[in-house]
């Protein structure tokens, strides 16, 4: 085990190329059940990094980095791959077709968007009637799903094809804005994990397919694992808004710029209150900032690894992201760095005898 | 113009919201330049181009107008992290989450529109769209730093990069009107190997969204003896249930109405099918939402025209046009154009008393 300074000066810093990778994942398609871009780009950075690696049944790909110490634990760190969209239903002619959405999307953010279809990425627009065709009354109504269409113009595409929104990702000084940064941050994070592991552990980065329609890559890498303890790194939301009037927002979950987000509890996952003592512990031991995520609905893979087999310790630690599963979400820099370091420093310090205390 | 896709996708990019047109005028200027004999700024700050006809003076003159101005929004407050905003000339506030935009501040600021979470605010309807007082633009910045770039009254324009639905059509922002300031363009492009005997103004007008400002002072002080506005109509798509509003790509879209001489829209009808241009008629029940309306009744009034491009979606920042429908535009004024003889107001006035 290291020492403390030891672990102080091995914690990771947010550099440009996390940026540049996460840009690259952003800016790709990986709708749930399509992963296979995302799977390609994540084999190519982990397989010169890894002992081993594999692809699941699933598709999910699990690589291994072991440690050197003595008595290690057995970590499985999952990240997913998939993000929300939709998928072509019908060809109604002439360039237009019906959609259904795929993962937890509002209907309400899909007007009004440019988007990306199929392996080809042909481009589309989901339009809107004209203001100047709505009346008052209606503009009080969300446009229903059932009548808005995929405009591709002259383009083709396939029913079954899978679309994103077509979002370019960038950057400011303080901040990222981007689609599916639910859950490509986690993915680089991940990466940069097997790039500078903890070697008191042997890490099992399982990169997670279908995590956004119920967890489900999750759930099969984490029995095929069967690790110590199980951790679910991915992007929460956070509706950090100014209070309005009397009411004050009770929930906000997280807020940009505290830190990466320690799970207690969240609609998928009581999370094992001895890993959040550690990690708690971690943060303040390093000086590195955290907040605890209010509990709240939702869920991540930690929801899926923790009831494998007879029982897997878990815990989330995700971060802030505002705006989730909508076209742009927008993450603080800082936040991710810090979570970074919370990771590096939390499984830096932990050893078998985490399990040995009274849950 | 190269061509008229890569024209309209430069133009569409620049910002040029109702009375802060400057970015997108000095664009246009650059390639109307060649062009023209003569460019000039109004008072308002629309773009006034002169390409002198070869007739004995005094000519008479037309005038082209194609709006450069766009929808947009305007913040009202700052708000901790957030920007309050509204709509400054016609958005449906449905289209605006998820967008991204810019924040016209001391500095240009990149951001997206965010909708609340229901729960949030104050006797909101669970799923219901919020108004758009309720939205907020995050620029991904802390209070403090927001609070010395930004100001109640800072610009925002939509963001989304231009989208290529295939050769011919085009989707983007601000379609409405750019793709009448490209329309223009290729009518002067076309007129410049012509020999026209009339004066032509071509404008890129301001502040049409909110007042027909630009219409309405270029009509008074170029004093024209025609006036055409070319604008976009709204074409069949998702949506719309009308079954006779024109369609993408099948042509010129006549405007038929009252902001419409009678006998200049015969002219034009018969014009498009001596040339066999594909066209539709865009009937204007009353206003016609377009320069004409200023242009026909500014000093004393004149014979005015209106021609249309048809577009889907229309002030969403997807409008969908094809560039088809944009040539066929622009070929048809600078036919026109060439034809215009010492007759035709006479005749047109001759119309108008039978």
């Amino acid at each position: 085990m290291k020492t403390k300074a030891e672990i102080e000066a091995s914690l990771p810093q947010l550099k440009d190329e996390h940026v540049q990778l996460l840009k690259r994942l952003s800016n790709a398609s990986g709708v749930t059940w399509d992963e296979g871009e995302i799977r390609s780009m994540v084999l190519e950075q982990v397989k010169p990094l890894a002992d081993d690696v594999k692809v699941d049944v699933m598709g999910s790909v699990i690589a291994l980095k072991r440690g050197t110490g003595t008595d290690r634990l057995k970590v499985l760190v999952a990240a997913h791959m998939d993000e929300i969209g939709f998928v072509v239903t019908v060809d109604d002619g002439d360039g237009l077709y019906q959609f259904a959405i795929v993962g937890g999307v509002d209907v309400r953010q899909l007007p009004g968007k440019p988007v990306l279809i199929g392996k080809n990425r042909v481009p589309g627009v989901i339009g809107a009637r004209a203001i100047h065709l709505t009346t008052a009354a209606q503009r009080k109504e969300a446009i229903p799903l059932e009548t808005l269409r995929l405009d591709v113009g002259e383009g083709k595409v396939e029913v079954g094809d899978r679309v994103v929104f077509a979002t370019e990702f960038w950057q400011t000084e303080r901040s990222l804005f981007g689609k599916a940064m639910d859950d490509r941050v986690g993915v680089v994070t991940l990466i940069e994990m097997l790039k500078n592991n903890p070697d008191n552990i042997d890490l099992y980065a399982a990169f997670t397919v279908q995590e956004e329609i119920g967890l489900r890559g999750a759930q099969v890498a984490a029995y095929n694992i069967e690790p110590d303890i199980a951790i679910a790194i991915d992007a929460t939301p956070a509706f950090d808004f100014p209070s309005e009037g009397e009411k004050e927002n009770v929930t906000y979950r997280t807020r940009l710029g505290d830190g990466p987000a320690i799970y207690v509890m969240d609609g998928a996952t009581l999370s094992d209150p001895r890993l959040v003592s550690h990690f708690v512990h971690a943060g303040n031991e390093y000086s590195i900032p955290f907040q605890l995520r209010q509990a709240g609905p939702g869920g991540t893979d930690a929801g899926a690894m923790h009831r494998q087999r007879a029982g897997i310790p878990s815990i989330s630690i995700s971060v802030p992201n505002r705006n989730a599963h909508t076209a742009i979400g927008v993450v603080y820099k800082e936040d991710w760095e810090h979570l970074l370091q919370l990771l590096h420093a939390g499984l830096s310090s932990i050893n078998p005898g985490i399990l040995a205390q009274e849950r | 113009m190269a061509e008229v896709k890569n024209f309209l996708k430069e133009i569409i990019s620049l910002p040029g919201l109702s009375g802060y047109e400057a970015p997108v005028r000095e664009a246009i200027a650059r390639h109307w330049e060649p062009l023209v004999d003569e460019l000039q700024v109004s008072r308002l700050g629309s773009l006034e181009a002169l390409k002198r006809g070869r007739g004995t003076e005094p000519r008479h003159s037309i005038l082209l107008a194609g709006h450069m101005d766009a929808v947009g929004l305007i913040v009202t407050q700052v708000k901790g992290r957030f920007l309050r905003i509204t709509d400054l000339n016609g958005v449906d506030p449905r289209v605006l989450p998820g967008q991204p935009v810019v924040v016209h501040g001391r500095k240009e600021l990149h951001g997206v529109v965010i909708q609340p979470p229901d729960n949030l605010v104050e006797d909101h309807k669970n799923r219901a769209p919020f108004g758009i007082e309720e939205l907020y633009v995050d620029v991904g910045m802390e209070a403090e730093e927001l609070e010395e770039l930004v100001h109640s009254g800072s610009m925002v324009s939509f963001a989304t990069t231009p989208i290529e639905m295939g050769e011919d059509i085009l989707a983007g922002h601000t379609m409405d009107d750019r793709t009448a300031v490209a329309a223009i363009t290729y009518c002067l492009e076309i007129l410049r190997k012509r020999i026209h005997s009339w004066d032509v103004w071509a404008v890129a007008t301001v502040q049409e969204e909110t007042a027909y400002a630009g219409a309405y002072t270029s009509g008074f002080s170029l004093k024209p003896d025609l006036a055409i506005a070319i604008d976009v109509t709204h074409a069949k798509g998702p949506g719309t249930s009308e079954k006779s509003i024109p369609d993408l790509g099948k042509g010129v879209a006549l405007g038929q109405g009252p902001n419409v001489n009678r006998g200049l829209y015969d002219r034009f009808k018969k014009l498009v099918e001596e040339l066999e241009i594909p066209h539709q008629v865009d009937v204007m029940a009353s206003h016609s939402g377009t320069d004409a309306f200023a242009l026909q009744v500014i000093r004393g009034g004149r014979a005015s025209m209106v021609l249309s491009i048809p577009l889907r979606y229309m002030h969403t920042p997807v409008e969908v046009v094809s560039m088809k429908d944009i040539r066929r535009v622009g070929r048809l004024l600078a036919e026109f154009i060439t034809d215009l003889d010492d007759t035709i107001l006479e005749e047109l006035q001759k119309e108008v008393e039978a």
